[in-house]
């Protein structure tokens, strides 16, 4: 970024706090997703101690049985139930489903493609999302 | 604001008011300059006074030096968008009273180089416009054909009617999480007007179009956030438009 172009950048980029649910959307479902790619390379590292043997892989495992290691993998949970259902909304939505009929515009001007129907995908995404980490939480904790 | 001398008693019997505000107005000489710095103002204001008239009350009654574009005062040329307490508007379509604040903010508007003060340049916004071909494209023409004019149904018209209400403004791209970080993203702007013209019944340029939006920094660098249908002063709802412009390109329309 130079100054010169005025560009907001990455700190504008993810400031999810101007445009709505939808831009808060945006930015969980990037969010998640980075999450989810540093869970998918610790996985493949947490894996491949099984090639230290059956001693090396039960170390390992034991690092996972932690309180930290539950509380990791129930924020893993949620992330991959919210970016699962976005991404199911907003995959349709890339192809033209569910973000309205083009019309005459009235005033005040509210935007169809930021319709209901795509506020309750967010909505059933965010609430889907802490219930699965809840039921995450309960089996993992409540041994 | 200067009161009007001239005006019947009847319009001004509305008691004056005494409300004030803080203007803050983002300075910034890209000259010899390092950084913007922000000058304050304590302005009077009406409950119909915008931001632009405000403004201008400055330029007439404080610092002559400020430097803003402005042309029609009515949302109509697309010239005043700036950044008003944090969000991209039309200087002259936003009131100050309905801000909610006693300080108001005004900054250029972000993605867009800065000349001066408020005032941004428009080169990228009207390149990339001019790129997706806003015209219509088509081998005759209405001179040419048998009938006067290419004729359209009511139902046909509605399919681009809303996209054509664009003034140019910015402040879509202003809004944009992408155009925020990528230099060559085509922008909600152009992918809106490209959907305009590929919805044309009148149109015959819709391959061509899609070839040159079908690239990495084209529509493929939307993710549906949605900011830039939020700040449109005109109700063109760009991320309705680009997501069936997509629909396009993935078979989901024809």
């Amino acid at each position: 970024m130079t100054r010169d172009e005025h560009k907001e950048g990455i700190k504008g980029m993810i400031n999810p706090s101007r445009y709505g649910i939808e831009r808060f959307a945006y930015w969980l479902m990037r969010l998640t997703g980075l999450g989810l790619l540093a869970y998918f390379i610790g996985h493949i590292y947490e894996t491949s101690n099984i090639l230290r043997g059956q001693v090396g892989w039960n170390e390992f495992l034991e690092l996972t049985q932690t309180t930290e290691g539950h509380a990791i993998l129930a924020i893993v949970i949620a992330m991959c139930v919210f970016h699962t259902v976005n991404g199911i909304r907003v995959m349709l939505g890339h192809g033209g489903i569910g973000v309205g009929k083009p019309s005459r515009p009235d005033y005040p001007y509210d935007p169809a493609s930021q319709n209901y129907r795509h506020k309750i995908g967010i909505y059933s995404a965010i609430v889907l999302a802490a219930i699965a980490m809840m039921y995450g939480l309960a089996v993992m904790f409540g041994e | 604001m200067a009161q009007v001398s001239g005006i019947s008693d009847e319009q001004t019997s509305t008691p004056m008011s005494s409300n004030t505000i803080l203007l803050r107005i983002s300075r910034f000489n890209p000259e010899h300059d390092d950084s913007s710095q922000f000058m304050e103002f304590t302005v009077p204001y009406e409950r119909w006074t915008t931001v632009l008239e405000a403004i201008l009350d400055v330029k007439k009654r404080f610092d002559h030096s400020v430097a803003v574009r402005y042309s029609c005062r009515q949302a109509t040329c697309g010239s005043c968008g700036m950044m008003i307490n944090g969000k991209p508007r039309l200087a002259c379509f936003t009131k100050i009273s309905e801000l909610n604040s006693n300080v108001v903010t005004v900054e250029p508007m972000n993605n867009f180089p800065i000349i001066r003060d408020l005032a941004v340049k428009f080169e990228r916004l009207f390149n990339t416009h001019q790129k997706i071909k806003p015209y219509l494209i088509r081998d005759d023409s209405e001179l040419e054909s048998d009938e006067k004019e290419f004729l359209q149904s009511p139902e046909e018209v509605e399919q681009y009617i809303q996209f054509a209400n664009c003034i140019k403004c910015g402040l879509c791209n202003s809004a944009c999480p992408t155009m925020a970080t990528d230099s060559s993203f085509v922008g909600p702007q152009a992918l809106a007007q490209a959907y305009r013209y590929v919805a044309d019944s009148r149109d015959k340029g819709k391959d061509s179009r899609l070839k040159i939006i079908d690239d990495s920094h084209g529509i493929w660098r939307c993710h549906f956030a949605g900011s830039c249908s939020q700040v449109c002063p005109k109700g063109v709802d760009p991320a309705m438009g680009i997501q069936l412009l997509r629909g396009y390109l993935l078979g989901f329309r024809s």
